[in-house]
């Protein structure tokens, strides 16, 4: 019983770790609260049931081109939009991150529609010491999980990956090294657009995906991102596995409805007892 | 000047650890009223944490801070300033978006303990006389850095202090303007404020303060009458090195001590 | 408290406008006095937020936390058989005693954790109405004791209290405005250290500033459960209104006394005007006034000055910010 709960949890917070990387990514590097991440998440898992359902498209094809479109809208909303504010305080920010959701989701309602849509998928169920799991399940795992470890990979490796970590650390040092911080900013928005495409493409193929869930997708990546730390990709998934784990406990032991309340209670928790660790050092001079 | 027998503000054994540097290390001292007390150190010596620590900016982590008989070693910043001490910071602090006026009335208003109308007369009169009252309405932010500096000692001052602690404040000003701020510091003193100066101009402490405190790596490392202490071999080797500290010996009966 | 011709004006300004407010009370018919009573509730509110928000500078989005906590509080007190000036009292002392809880913690922190816990507060104050089935009724709503009167009387009196709260809420800002404690604010907001280096007890000010907030917000919950006499988690918790307040504030202008009037009426105005034209689109348009706000009037219509506008319309010709510019801009 408990051993099948852990399970459905970790399956759950794989996705979450997909769908909260993006994120903490945008947050960690560019100080930006994202507010649009849950409806980019909706977008993304539009597209593909556009593409399959509509369009006849096959999966494997229609969900990169999903996560590539969500990639150039996060491109171009970073790049003509928030650029400008960016050196504005916070709440100037996220703000207007929310007016952007605001637009972004009326729209999704208007040329998608507000009923819960699905691609239904059976590839059956895999049975292992009792545990019974969809296929499809660990499927949707396996892919968020191995795209939010190449995203670390490539930032770890590649030029532009280890241009973001630079300009997350120290963005003056950054600029007099000669990076493009406004691109920077842009492709770090982008990723994390791709990103949230790729969770909502794994979405669809599990829930059946309404607009209204983009801020229950958005509170995730919020205690995702506050509990494994901003900007930090293997946090993204430690949180997301440990959120997974502790709503499926939560369920358990507490009912289905308190478990979101769980979540958030958790993450409110590791905001207080660690500012000094989350607000940085002090120094007096 | 005739020295009172109990000091103002005493310090007993202070030290303060930082992932185990010993920034401070154990330093005592006493300063008695109307005194100005010059502080140097070569850089990294652990002067801006002393101040850190007596104004309650940073926690000691042994030792006891006494000021007016009473100990203020744990109490929070806000209390130590409303009890008398002052300090300017080394990288000057305005409220940005704030006149100049308005800078200085928020020193006589909280810890100057006055209402919002005799704030106002008494930051007028510390503006003029730090020569800052024609620009009372400007946002401090705009200020030049010589006026900015000066901001911080006209703040300091509104707020009636019993001590007050300048911490550089004549770094990167040119020669009138610190002929000006020697003027002005000597002209506090009198009125019976003890002052710590820290300087790395030498030629600022020479000329202001009577006894002076060298600290090195954290601790004193000699403390005396100012022109006895620019003569100990100890301070050219703190600010020097060892090498130079013997030669000076070898070839000068009295070399003056100057920044690294 | 230094009382200038300026402040004297502005002051007898807003009482008169006050005044006039509750003389229409007489000549207007019910439509028109429910839509007063929604101005003069979301002024209360926004000037509510200004203390923390606007004179302190930080950016609380807790606002219907405090806003439903009182509604909850008034409304459990009232359906309980607490009459309902009582409930009223009952609801702001609970969100004092809310705001202190909350603010204890959150205040310690800065930027975006102190804007996150505050979101956050929201959504789980919603869960837990919705859940805490004995207390609230849950997501069935709960109902409350009915004003008695005829239509016009009820509307009548709904309208001047939510005016008698917005007033007091203005008087307040007016205090805060011009005393030690509204002064100790602008400083906490420009540099916290340098406060506590002028003597300003920093945490003491943010948590009473809070405080300030919180029980003027759940007043004005209260008396907006009473009017409505039914509530329900997702209209006492409702997250757009949680941010809706602070772009209203925003757009009239941060920490000033009549921001938030200017703010909360031109808002109103907007929306109603844009939203008669386009009845599917609420949100979207709700959306592109925000964005709208923030674009073109960040410091809102107050904080404005002539040479502010002008150091914009020249800024305006270069489009995009200097690099440099964006690597200045620190956490
Ligand atoms: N907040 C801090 N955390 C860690 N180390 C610090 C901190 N503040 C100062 N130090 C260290 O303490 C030492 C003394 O610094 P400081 O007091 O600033 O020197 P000074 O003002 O004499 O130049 C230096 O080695 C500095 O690196
Ligand atoms: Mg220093």
């Amino acid at each position: 019983m408990i051993s099948q709960y852990i399970v459905n949890g970790l399956l759950t917070g794989g996705l979450y770790a997909c769908l909260a990387v993006g994120f903490s990514l945008v947050w960690g590097v560019l100080n930006v609260v994202n507010m649009l991440h849950g409806s980019m998440v909706v977008l993304g898992a539009y597209f593909c049931l556009y593409g399959v359902q509509q369009l006849g498209l096959p999966l494997y094809a229609v969900a990169p081109v999903a996560c590539v479109i969500l990639f150039v809208f996060g491109y171009a909303i970073q790049r003509g939009l928030l650029n400008r504010v960016i050196t504005q305080p916070i709440l100037i920010t996220l703000t207007l991150t929310f007016g952007l959701d605001l637009i972004v989701n009326n729209l999704i309602i208007h040329v998608f529609s507000a009923t819960p849509q699905s691609l239904v998928t059976n590839f059956g169920t895999i049975e292992f010491a009792g545990v019974r799991v969809p296929v499809v399940r660990v499927g949707g795992m396996l892919v968020a999980v191995v795209l939010t470890l190449v995203l670390y990979w490539l930032l770890r490796h590649s030029k532009i990956g280890r241009a973001i970590i630079a300009v997350r650390m120290d963005r003056h040092a950054a600029a007099l090294m000669g990076i493009r911080i406004p691109h920077i900013y842009a492709l770090t928005f982008g990723i994390g657009a791709f990103m949230a495409g790729a969770a909502g493409c794994a979405m669809a193929l599990i829930y059946p995906v309404t607009p209204m869930m983009s801020g229950v997708f958005l509170g995730k990546a919020f205690v995702i991102c506050v509990l494994g730390g901003l900007g930090s990709v293997p946090g993204a998934i430690i949180g997301g596995l440990v959120l997974g784990v502790v709503e499926g406990l939560g369920t358990l032991t507490l009912g289905q409805q308190w478990a979101t309340s769980v979540g958030f209670i958790m993450m409110m928790a590791v905001i207080v007892l660690f500012p000094t660790g989350i607000m940085g050092k002090k120094g007096y001079e | 000047m005739t020295k009172a027998t109990t000091p103002v503000l005493e310090l007993k054994s202070v030290s303060r650890l930082f992932e185990g540097i010993r920034a401070v290390d154990n330093v005592s001292l006493k300063l008695y009223a109307g005194e100005i007390v010059g502080l140097i150190g070569p850089n990294g010596a652990g002067k801006t944490t002393l101040v850190n620590l007596i104004s309650g900016f940073l926690s000691v982590s042994s030792g006891d801070v006494i000021f007016d008989g009473a100990s203020i070693t744990h109490k929070k910043p806000h209390v130590i300033a409303q009890s008398g001490i002052a300090r300017t910071f080394q990288i000057v602090q305005p409220f940005a978006k704030m006149t100049v006026l308005e800078n200085v009335m928020a020193g006589a208003i909280y810890a100057g303990h006055r209402g919002m109308v005799q704030a106002r007369d008494k930051a007028i009169e510390c503006l003029e006389f730090t020569k800052l009252a024609h620009l009372k309405d400007m946002p401090a932010s705009e200020l030049a850095l010589a006026n900015r500096k000066r901001l911080e000692l006209a703040k300091s001052l509104a707020m009636n202090p019993r001590v007050l602690m300048l911490d550089e404040v004549n770094a990167g000003l040119n020669s009138s303007e610190i002929d000006e701020a020697i003027r002005m510091i000597r002209s506090i003193a009198a009125t019976g404020i003890t002052i710590v100066v820290i300087e790395h101009l030498m030629r600022v402490v020479t000329a202001l303060a009577e006894r002076t405190v060298v600290l090195h790596h954290g601790a004193v490392a000699s403390e005396g009458p100012t022109d006895e202490v620019m003569r100990d071999p100890k301070v050219i080797e703190a600010y020097l090195g060892n090498k130079f500290a013997q030669r000076f010996a070898e070839t000068s009966g009295a070399p003056v001590a100057r920044p690294a | 408290m230094i009382i200038d011709r300026a402040f004297a004006l502005k002051i007898a300004f807003g009482v008169l406008l006050f005044a006039c407010g509750a003389g229409l009370s007489a000549v207007l018919d019910n439509y028109y006095l429910q839509v007063g009573t929604t101005l003069a509730m979301l002024c209360a509110l926004c000037w509510a937020w200004n203390i923390v928000g606007g004179y302190m500078g930080y950016p609380a989005l807790c606002m219907i936390s405090f806003f439903g906590i009182g509604a909850y509080a008034g409304g459990i007190a009232q359906a309980a058989g607490v009459s309902e000036s009582l409930a009223w009292l009952i609801a702001a002392g609970v969100g004092a005693l809310f705001a202190l809880l909350l603010g204890v913690p959150l205040l310690r922190l800065k930027g975006h954790y102190f804007a996150v816990g505050t979101i956050a507060s929201v959504e789980v104050l919603r869960e837990v109405a919705n859940n805490w089935e004995q207390l609230t009724g849950g997501a069935v709503g709960l109902n409350l004791p009915i004003h008695a009167g005829s239509p016009d009387e009820v509307g009548r009196f709904f309208y001047l209290a939510m005016l008698g709260l917005a007033f007091l809420a203005f008087l307040i800002t007016a205090l805060v405005d011009r005393t030690k404690f509204g002064f100790g604010l602008r400083c906490i907001r420009q540099n916290e250290q340098a406060a506590s280096m002028v003597g300003i007890d920093v945490f003491k000010y943010k948590v009473g500033a809070f405080v300030l907030t919180g029980v003027l917000g759940a007043a004005t919950g209260a008396i907006y459960a009473s009017m409505v006499a039914f509530l329900e988690p997702k209209d006492a918790f409702n997250l757009i209104m949680t941010i809706e307040i602070p772009v209203m504030v925003m757009l009239g202008g941060m920490g000033t006394i009549f921001g938030p009037l200017i703010g909360g009426v031109s808002y109103v105005i907007l929306k109603e005007f844009v939203w008669a034209y386009f009845i599917n689109w609420h949100s979207g348009i709700l959306g592109l006034i925000v964005v709208t706000v923030i674009y073109f009037l960040p410091v809102g219509v107050l904080g404005l000055t002539w040479r502010d506008i002008f150091k914009k319309l020249g800024a305006s010709k270069s489009t995009r910010p200097a690099t440099s510019d964006i690597a200045r801009s620190t956490s």
